[in-house]
């Protein structure tokens, strides 16, 4: 039977295409056009340095406290001899120095928590997307509650009963984060698997499983990059609200959320004690969200997030 | 239309045993109720004596059915500082968050429509720009840094209103645009790339060919349509915006729902922050029907259906 197959006319010889350009250089040469882009990663990457090297670069112990010298303003030399950059706050505790560490808090649970959120969300995602029926409608359905609900509700209901600490912040801003992921890779998995590529993997007797790794997931993952990007920025400000409210990591660790709420009180007399970690915050979303846009520019023409 | 209604009513009594079902775990699920009701190191003859009277000696499906039961009307016990009923209390914090989220909502939709025209009619020019910057900003400061520059510049520094409290008009204005300007910078950039949109449709180019004015073009044609994915997204946010109220409620010492939560939180009031959850939960039910309400009228296309 063989001979029915049509014979390939001579005029088919495969052409050799242009290879596609790899995630790596596609990224680079979009960033380089793209200043915002450039500046926000600048941001990112010079605040990831600091928390990296925190303990090298802290001029003072962030906790330590001097009764001696409280609320400082920023230049101020201490008899002996220290300045302190950007002031003392409350207890005497060097600004400059808390703002390095709280940079550890910040970006440790930032990227902690995306991590783990995009794992599960992508997999849920997946999951939905490609099998359907009754554990794709309990998936959705949960991920339509999780973000109705408004997070900080939930945080608070939740903190009422275990107390603050890093185990429910990171809990809690999973949660927060990981329905956003499953929803998007859904949507994709649901136009791709119609995609006469997907049916020719099953056709050739391949596992669910190694389609969904294999075939489904590369062709989702830029978005996925995406989001990840922006959810760093969104999980900064989640936590910093959290650490405002008293709600998150709790004291002496340092971090940006609780220093801006340390200075409340003094904010007629002391202005840098909120001021300054408030900028850190600010600073590090714009740039994490800088970078976000640029990588939309590259990844994601279509404009979908 | 009947049947939408009906549907919508079914889905908060099932919303409403969910929260209540929630709740009832979240309590039961740090070991002993009591303890977390009573204070750690509670007297013992107390912590006997509260259990007897919240009947925790019950068995658990019997606890459970008296928590759910009482919860859909609104019971959660009394408040365990104040000793008053906890919805009571609950309730009479709403008229303050009400203002609150109404003064921001109010604010974030009426600066950010002229704002997003703006931003997409004069795109490239100076107001464009302008109007875009606004945006970005705004997206970019978290609401606790924000208020807080906003009572240093404003009531610190200028004097022009007083950093805390509430009862005049004055006291209003920085708690409301602190709590709506992300949803003015997201409403804006939303508004700005639906007019783009529109703007280059086919109606739009008949209401320029029949020689219509440009203002006419832009506000009563393009923008209506413009609008209509903008609903949907401030219908959502407005539950956002009440999740917001816990941060901005507690920065200027606005006596509403949000700063309520949080100070039961800390004197571990767990009857007023469960009851305060509660109808937090239904109220974003409301607000979600009415914004599905709000699409029909705006847009006949969308079919009826819950």
């Amino acid at each position: 039977m063989t001979d029915l197959a049509p014979a390939v006319p001579p005029s088919v010889v495969p052409v050799r295409l242009p290879r596609g350009r790899g995630i790596a250089s596609r990224l680079t040469a979009g960033l380089l056009r793209n200043p915002t882009g450039l500046l926000g990663l600048a941001l990112v990457v010079a605040v990831v340095l600091v928390a990296l090297f925190a303990a090298q670069l802290s001029p003072q112990d962030p906790i330590q406290q001097r009764i001696v010298a409280r609320l400082r303003p920023p230049g101020y030399v201490s008899t002996n001899g220290i300045t302190y950059l950007l002031g003392t706050d409350q207890y005497g505790r060097d600004i400059l120095s808390r703002l390095i560490f709280g940079a550890r808090v910040s970006l440790g649970l930032g990227f902690s928590v995306v991590i783990l959120g995009a794992f599960i969300g992508v997999t849920m995602g997946l999951v939905a997307g490609l099998i359907g029926g009754i554990i794709e409608t309990i998936i959705m359905r949960l991920v339509d509650a999780l973000v109705s609900v408004p997070f900080l509700i939930v945080a608070v209901a939740v903190i009422a009963v275990f107390g603050p600490g890093l185990q429910q912040l990171i809990i809690l801003l999973t949660m927060f984060v990981w329905g956003q992921f499953a929803r998007l890779v859904r949507g994709d998995v649901l136009s791709v698997k119609e995609k006469e590529y997907i049916e020719a993997a099953f056709a050739i007797g391949a596992s669910r499983f190694r389609v969904a790794w294999r075939h489904v997931l590369p062709n989702v993952i830029s978005p996925v990059i995406v989001l990840a990007t922006f959810s760093v920025a969104q999980l900064i400000v989640a936590e910093g609200a959290l650490s405002f409210l008293g709600l998150g990591v709790p004291p002496p660790t340092p971090t940006w959320g609780s220093m801006l709420s340390d200075g409340r009180g003094y904010i007629d007399s002391a202005w840098w004690v909120s001021l300054f970690p408030g900028l850190a915050i600010t600073l590090t979303v714009v740039g994490v969200n800088f970078l976000g846009d640029a990588l939309r520019d590259i990844f994601d023409p279509r404009q979908r997030l | 239309m009947v049947r939408f209604f009906v549907l919508r009513a079914i889905q908060l009594v099932v919303v409403m045993f969910v929260v209540s079902t929630l709740l009832f775990l979240l309590l039961r699920s740090s070991g002993d109720p009591v303890v977390l009701l009573a204070g750690e190191g509670a007297d013992p003859q107390v912590v006997e004596r509260i259990r007897e009277a919240y009947g925790f000696n019950d068995p658990l499906y019997v606890q459970y059915w008296r928590f759910i039961t009482a919860a859909m009307v609104g019971q959660f016990g009394d408040s365990i500082a104040a000793r008053r009923d906890a919805m009571g209390l609950v309730l009479s914090r709403v008229p303050a968050s009400a203002e609150l989220v109404g003064a921001g909502f109010g604010m974030a939709v009426l600066i950010s429509i002229p704002l997003g025209v703006t931003a997409a009619v004069r795109r490239g020019r100076i107001s464009g720009i302008l109007a875009q910057t606004v945006a970005f900003v705004g997206q970019s400061i978290p609401t606790f840094v924000l208020g807080l520059l906003l009572i240093l510049l404003f009531a610190v520094q200028l004097g022009w209103f007083p950093p805390f409290g509430r009862g005049s008009l004055s006291q209003l204005v920085l708690p409301a645009v602190t709590l709506g300007t992300v949803l003015l910078a997201k409403t804006t950039r939303l508004v700005r790339s639906g007019m783009l949109e529109v703007l280059g449709s086919d109606y739009v180019r008949t209401a320029r060919a029949k020689g219509l004015s440009e203002r006419a073009v832009i506000w009563n044609h393009a923008l209506r349509n413009a609008l209509i994915p903008v609903v949907t997204v401030l219908g959502l946010d407005l539950s956002t915006l009440i999740g917001g109220t816990v941060i901005v409620e507690t920065i200027f010492g606005w006596p509403g729902l949000g700063r309520q939560i949080v100070d039961a939180i800390f004197v571990r009031d767990y009857p007023v922050v469960q009851a305060a959850v509660f109808l937090i939960a239904i109220a974003v039910v409301l607000i979600n029907t009415a914004v599905d309400l709000l699409y029909r009228i705006l847009d006949p296309r969308v079919r009826v259906s819950a």
